[in-house]
């Protein structure tokens, strides 16, 4: 079925055919806000965060107690002193120590196992499926969240559907008709605006292109306004400075629905150690620079923080002191409203596949389905082409 | 059995007629000039926006003539002396080897980023002034396709020389153009190839040889890269001196089987495996369509082209005339449908409008802030190109440039003062009026990625001075240029720089009786200006 005639069968099911599936999923409670689909609640904000190359899951949440973990990882594993313990047998990279506050006020869930049938270790494929929650041998023309904004449009007041930093690929916000903006920061991006300017109807794909981006500038820079003054303190180099352009968008009082970071060099097939130290310590700092500042606007409730990666690195240590290209993997979501613990099921490293990797738990499309039904209250079929079950990591 | 027969002679006549007419046409052609029109688009597709002069002389030419001519004066050296290092052989390491002490290895490192912005403005100058700007193109071309890139190689040097080499072979033959891209020693170090030794292979470069740089994602299995990264195992690096060295001790002996092929297989055997499937022609040919006709593939054409470029045994210049000689790259509906890219964009902005900077230097950053990093492609895939040159970042980067250039002799007389004075260093440039204007703002990001070593801060800070200094030091008098163009009166001159700024009607069009540099700055901010 493709999508126009998906979301024509699904306009023609009847309200009460929608409820009933969205109960059986979900339960009463929560099918107030996902029953009402004409008003998404986009007051919400979802901040992405891409560790782009392919994070090594394994050294992120660390299974120390685990001898097979000890057994694949003999030059590079992390042991249990050096841990930033969660539970008597996983821990977070030392260089994560900053987000245990998180955890402690469970801010901070964990999902472990993420990943998705049939896993490809091509960069650009499994990206390509993540941003397009395709499955693995279909080949999507648009992002997830671009098919989810086509069904529940974002208010029109919004300055863009969703701001992208640091990286010229739109990921889950590209193509279709997305309201998405690529900056690097607002106060450069408000100066170069005045020489946008919209112009007529377009002939060829490529000339379309450009009128639409010239046009979404001309929407961005007339909402997006001004300069916060925040008290708190972002760390310095490029990270930092994403995270505080971040902070600058949120604070606009008419709104994005989807704001995308984009960190990389997780590619880590030679000296993983000290890079991915270096990385997380960004990461982290970053993390905790949003909080504070969102908490300044009083914003952190309405905020949801989800990292991900293309894919997990392999089990067994390569030669070189790094890893090859893997598949499940850990997501962190953060925010105020988020039920922090540990969720899906941590990879059996004794039941290796014939490559080397490990199983996946949790479909990262069950995620996807989390954000969109009970962060927003979007229906998710749209966006998914499938119903996926909803991970219980947020308080409603 | 009657009946059929009659019928397929029926259709025959049309068909017929076709036949007839479709080779009369190209003889038509064959025998003509071809005109403005056509040697603008030729050029601009193979070329840095070309100058009004290129296009005349061009215009004289019948097509296929043209085409010949500049297939046949592809250099392959560049013509622009580089910098005096990369002649000399030098360590990949800092003094000391891996015992180097932390000071050692930031001096080295600092060295390499300095000599990376060197080779940046050499290459910039280049392909501002050379007489074969298909070769530059191609040169580019492969650079995004044999990606290796400077943040992770490092070593300045062997970014210049895989640069050579691939322009000593941009239109060769691309077997020999494999083999030689794969031992080279800065894809050696970017796709770990030193890395990968018997018992403990290393996948990376296997991977990407197939899914990349040949056959294209989905014509192998992940057992063939198992295997083929076992083939490739032994090729290495001298440490010393830089070169390739095969080391047998390392090299992994046993059986192997790729792609069907099954034996003692060494890298330049399944590099060999590699280049005899049909996939690999197809997928080069299809990637060439992209970057000179059109953005959408026609199949048949595609299979029809690659099929003479295998038959040619890899003849880069056969599938090049195959593309440049075919109905669609002539056909109107692909005219000015391919977005120039950021190297295209600055360069051709500089040389339509004839300005010939002091120093290349700080178009090269220029570029990096719209998306194009001279020998930083993003990732393995190189820059994705097409429309996705084209955001919201890049595009305002590419009109603040066009802007100040149409603008560029505005400029109050206090800005031309640090002029001459860069770069000894701070005090000058703290002392100079540097906020007036807008400065023309290459992102941190580009020139280095989210999550980059940490200490660029200050480096984009200088980048940002050379790139100020560098706009500032430009001269364009756009009322002077707009009276050399031809033509009698002010529109006769107005729409010969519309017919040679733009692939397309203007878009946004100026408005009547605008001055000379608002006509020029709304040509140069026109949508239209973006494409090719």
């Amino acid at each position: 079925m493709d999508r126009r005639s998906f979301l024509r069968n699904f306009a023609a099911l009847s309200l009460t055919d929608t409820l009933a599936a969205t109960v059986a999923v979900m339960g009463p409670a929560q099918v107030a806000v996902a029953a009402d689909a004409a008003r998404p609640n986009y007051a919400r904000i979802l901040v992405l965060i891409e560790l782009k190359g392919g994070n090594d899951g394994l050294n992120t949440l660390i299974p120390y107690a685990d001898p097979a973990y000890v057994a694949l990882r003999p030059k590079i594993g992390i042991a249990r002193d050096d841990v930033v313990q969660l539970t008597d047998r996983a821990g977070l990279h030392s260089a994560l120590a900053p987000l245990a506050g998180l955890w402690r006020d469970r801010h901070l869930a964990v999902l472990q196992g993420v990943g998705y049938p049939e896993p490809n270790l091509s960069h650009f494929r499994s990206i390509e499926i993540w941003d397009t929650a395709s499955n693995s041998a279909e080949f999507l023309p648009e992002g997830w969240l671009t098919r989810a904004f086509a069904f529940a449009p974002t208010p029109r007041t919004f300055a863009a559907d969703g701001v992208v930093i640091g990286s010229s690929e739109l990921g889950p916000l590209a193509g279709g008709g997305t309201r998405a903006i690529a900056l690097a920061s607002t106060e450069q991006f408000l100066r170069r605006a005045k020489l946008a300017q919209p112009s007529t109807a377009p002939g060829n794909q490529a000339l379309a292109h450009i009128v639409k981006v010239e046009a979404d500038v001309v929407q961005a820079a007339a909402h997006l306004a001004g300069h916060h003054g925040f008290r708190t303190e972002f760390p310095p180099g490029n990270f930092g400075n994403a995270i505080r352009t971040a902070c600058q968008i949120i604070a606009n009082p008419s709104g994005v629905a989807v704001v995308r970071i984009t960190l990389s060099g997780f590619d880590t097939h030679t000296n993983q150690a000290a890079t991915q130290a270096r990385l997380f310590a960004d990461v982290a700092g970053g993390i905790l620079a949003l909080q504070s500042a969102l908490d300044e606007l009083g914003r952190w409730n309405d905020t949801l923080v989800l990292t991900y990666s293309e894919f997990g690195r392999r089990p067994r240590e390569n030669i070189s002191g790094g890893t090859d290209h893997g598949t499940a993997n850990v997501q962190f979501a953060l925010g105020g409203r988020v039920a922090g613990g540990l969720y899906g099921a941590p990879p059996d490293l004794a039941r290796l596949s014939t490559d080397g990797n490990p199983a996946y738990a949790l479909d990262f499309r069950s995620v996807y389905a989390t954000v969109l039904e009970q962060w927003w209250g979007v229906d998710s079929r749209a966006a998914l082409s499938a119903r996926f079950v909803p991970v219980p990591f947020l308080r409603t | 059995m009657t009946g059929r027969i009659f019928s397929g002679s029926m259709r025959a006549v049309p068909r017929l007629a076709l036949f007839v007419l479709a080779w009369a046409l190209p003889l038509a052609h064959a025998a003509s000039p071809m005109g403005y029109d056509d040697a603008r688009h030729l050029l601009a597709r193979t070329g840095f926006g070309p100058t009004d002069a290129e296009i005349r002389t061009f215009a004289a030419l019948p097509r296929a003539d043209a085409v010949a001519r500049i297939l046949g004066n592809a250099r392959t050296v560049a013509t622009t002396l580089p910098p005096v290092w990369t002649a000399e052989a030098g360590p990949l390491r800092p003094p000391g080897g891996a015992s180097a002490g932390d000071e050692e290895r930031k001096a080295f490192l600092r060295e390499q980023v300095r000599r990376g912005l060197e080779l940046r403005a050499w290459w910039m100058q280049e392909m501002l002034v050379t007489p074969s700007p298909l070769t530059e193109r191609m040169t580019l071309f492969w650079h995004s396709h044999f990606v290796s890139s400077q943040q992770k190689v490092r070593v300045a040097r062997l970014m210049y020389l895989q640069n050579s080499t691939l322009r000593a072979n941009a239109l060769g033959d691309f077997g020999t153009l494999l083999h030689v891209a794969s031992k080279d020693p800065a894809m050696l170090v970017y796709l770990d190839g030193t890395q990968n030794r018997k018992g403990a292979p290393n996948e990376n470069f296997a991977r990407e040889v197939m899914e990349l740089f040949t056959l294209g994602e989905g014509n192998y299995t992940e057992h063939d890269i198992k295997e083929a990264a076992r083939a490739f195992t032994g090729w290495s690096l001298d440490r010393a001196t830089g070169e390739f060295l095969y080391r047998p001790g390392i090299h992994d002996n046993g059986s192997k089987t790729v792609l069907g092929r099954t034996g003692n297989l060494d890298g330049d055997a399944v590099l060999d495996v590699l280049l005899a499937r049909p996939e690999t022609a197809q997928h080069i040919t299809t990637k060439l369509w992209r970057e000179f006709v059109s953005p959408d593939p026609d199949p048949r054409e595609v299979r029809h082209i690659a099929q003479a470029f295998g038959d040619s045994h890899y003849d880069i210049k056969v599938v090049l005339r195959g593309l440049l000689t075919s109905a669609a790259f002539w056909s109107a509906e692909n005219r000015g449908t391919l977005v120039k890219s950021p190297a295209e964009f600055v360069v051709g902005t500089l040389r339509q409008l004839a300005i010939d900077p002091a120093s290349a230097l700080p178009f090269a950053v220029l570029s990096a802030g719209m998306g194009q990093n001279l020998f930083s492609p993003p990732n393995v895939a190189g820059w994705p190109g097409g429309n996705a040159w084209i955001d919201s970042n890049t595009l305002l980067a590419r009109k603040q440039f066009v802007d100040r250039v149409a603008r560029a002799d505005e400029a109050p007389p206090q800005m031309l003062t640090i002029v001459g004075r860069w770069p000894e260093e701070s005090m000058a440039i703290r002392a100079a009026p540097v906020e007036l204007r807008e400065p023309a703002v290459a992102p941190r990001s580009a020139l280095a990625p989210l999550g980059a070593a940490a200490d660029d801060r200050e480096r984009a800070l200088r980048f940002q001075r050379q790139v100020d200094r560098g706009m500032r030091d430009l001269h364009f008098n756009a009322a002077q240029w707009l009276g050399s163009r031809k033509g009698a009166t002010t529109a006769d001159r107005e729409r010969a720089a519309q017919k040679l700024l733009l692939p397309l009607p203007p878009q946004t069009p100026p408005p009547p009786d605008s001055d000379a540099a608002s006509f020029v700055r709304a040509t140069l901010l026109d949508p239209a200006f973006e494409l090719k």
